[in-house]
């Protein structure tokens, strides 16, 4: 292996790292902000310029703050468990083409770490994991509320795990591969996905809202006895890294939907690379105005929703799909 | 060098967190080192140019493993130890060795002789994906699909056996008509 391509891929990781932990402090501003304008309130506004200043003054409060692992827990699982949805979070971002390829100074660099040819099973196993983080957490704290909003957590993800499969599988149907990279190239001749398939494209929508753990499927915070689920012995730094998980999902998971169904960077000109930038920031800008706009579901609507209508309509997708191909 | 550098380190993660699973008493460890060792066992498929196998490996463990955590949970307080009924632990490391040492053994036969030969070589050209889609599809099918009808009858006996009251939703019915309800359970 040539010493250029492991110096690459580490710059690249640095890169994503960091640009996408700082991502998800701002994400909080942008959260607060765009809340209170449809709330009509203004949000943060003391430190700083429009309270600008407000994302570091939350990470100087975080990273300060005494981490407490209380009493009765169990305390390797209890430390362990925010790492888990941080760290899984920033590695399926690893087969995700942030950008089109471009060339510095005669050197190729394709943004992406590792174009593994099943880069989307990737991605979407690698989140999948990502729920051992809010689930080891609720369990390891010696607390009521947090052990059941761990259970109700994990019994949303895995039945919304069922939908994002079954979704993605009539656009992978068309395509033929699982690259990203390939998905993308096949929406360059023809239309967007989405165009073809608005079923799929609606479902994946839905679903990323339960893997993500955003309101309306807001689940793990247990909203309906004011606790904060299976946060709710956390504090500090560790409290934090749930929350960086969560923002760095909105966002690999908006660069997702992008890329499948909204043409993603197109033929890799500079416009196609700032059009991506631009549907990404639109879907994050979705959960937010979700958040604004509807409330929570109730467990069983939303067990409801899941088994006996966007399942039934994912499998009858496939099918029409499949049959499509075929004649 | 990678490679080797990548194997060794996995290999002793692997192992490290299986042995964590076997010897521990406290259920939400040993649950969460098999979790760990499953999804460590990928990275061998990820060296081996396997990377289907690998995400696979990931997905259906990390989703078999969130099984037995609900069993974890309602069978026992996690937060606490176990007392296992252990009476020979001589007897069991000599039975658990043997096995490993058996396994070992019908591994590393064939190596030994030399007549090791991949009945499905690595084609040029084609993504492993394909590859495993041409032999689940042709060599394999009715394998495949008795797994499949396997699957299915499993997934209707469950559906009869947790079905039986699933047309009383409680959620809405008002308070009045719950208390009716089990009362008359009560008195049935």
């Amino acid at each position: 292996m040539e010493t250029s391509y492991l110096i690459e891929t580490i710059i690249k990781i640095v890169t994503i790292l960091l640009v996408f932990s700082a991502l998800a402090g701002l994400g909080t501003y942008f959260e607060r902000k765009v809340l209170a304008f449809m709330q009509r309130r203004l949000g943060p506004m003391m430190v700083g310029p429009y309270g600008l200043a407000q994302v570091a003054a939350d990470g100087i409060k975080l990273f300060t703050k005494e981490d407490i692992i209380p009493t009765n827990v169990v305390a390797r699982i209890f430390k362990i468990a925010p790492v888990i949805t941080a760290a899984t979070a920033f590695m399926a971002a690893a087969a995700i083409p942030f950008m089109p390829s471009f060339t510095i100074g005669g050197y190729t660099v394709n943004p992406i770490v590792s174009d593994i040819n099943v880069g989307i099973l990737y991605v979407l196993g690698v989140m999948a994991v990502g729920l051992y983080g809010p689930l080891l957490g609720g369990m390891a704290s010696a607390n009521k509320f947090s052990l059941l909003s761990a259970a109700r957590g994990a019994a949303v993800f895995i039945s919304y795990e069922v939908i994002t499969g079954l979704s993605l599988l009539a656009p992978l149907m068309m395509v033929g591969s699982l690259s990203l990279i390939d998905l993308n190239n096949f929406q360059i001749e023809g239309q967007w996905m989405a165009v073809y398939q608005p079923v799929a494209f609606v479902l994946f929508w839905i679903a990323g809202f339960a893997e993500t753990g955003r309101t309306p499927f807001h689940l793990v915070a247990n909203d309906h006895e004011i606790i904060d689920g299976f946060g709710t012995e956390y504090s500090g730094m560790r409290w934090g890294l749930f929350f960086i998980g969560e923002y760095a999902n909105m966002f690999f998971y908006s660069f997702l939907l992008a890329i499948i169904f909204l043409g993603g960077f197109g033929d890799g000109s500079v416009f196609g690379a700032f059009a991506l930038l631009g549907k990404v920031a639109f879907f994050f800008f979705f959960f937010l105005w979700t958040r604004a706009a509807w409330p929570d579901v109730r467990p069983d609507q939303l067990m409801w929703l899941c088994w006996k209508v966007l399942m039934p309509l994912a499998v009858i997708n496939i099918v029409i799909t499949g049959f499509v191909l075929m004649f | 060098m990678f490679e080797a550098i990548a194997f060794y380190l996995f290999a002793f993660l692997t192992i490290a967190m299986f042995w964590i699973t076997v010897t521990t008493k406290h259920a939400l460890y040993a649950l969460t080192a098999l979790a760990a060792g499953m999804i460590f066992i990928s990275a061998f498929f990820f060296i081996l140019g396997a990377d289907f196998m690998g995400v696979i490996q990931i997905i259906v463990y990390s989703g078999a493993v969130m099984a037995l955590y609900a069993f974890g949970m309602m069978f026992f307080d996690t937060t606490r130890e176990l007392h296992e009924k252990n009476p020979s632990s001589t007897l069991v490391f000599l039975l658990g060795g043997m096995a490993a040492l058996l396994v070992v053994i019908m591994v590393s036969a064939p190596i030994v002789s030399g007549s090791i030969e991949a009945a499905y070589p690595i084609i040029e050209g084609i993504g492993n994906t394909q590859a495993i889609g041409m032999v689940l599809f042709t060599k394999y099918l009715v394998p495949f699909e008795v797994a499949a009808v396997m699957l299915l009858v499993a997934m209707i006996a469950g559906i009869i056996m947790a079905g039986k009251k699933m047309d009383i939703s409680y959620s809405e019915m008002s308070e009045e008509q719950i208390d009716e309800k089990l009362d008359a359970e009560v008195i049935a």
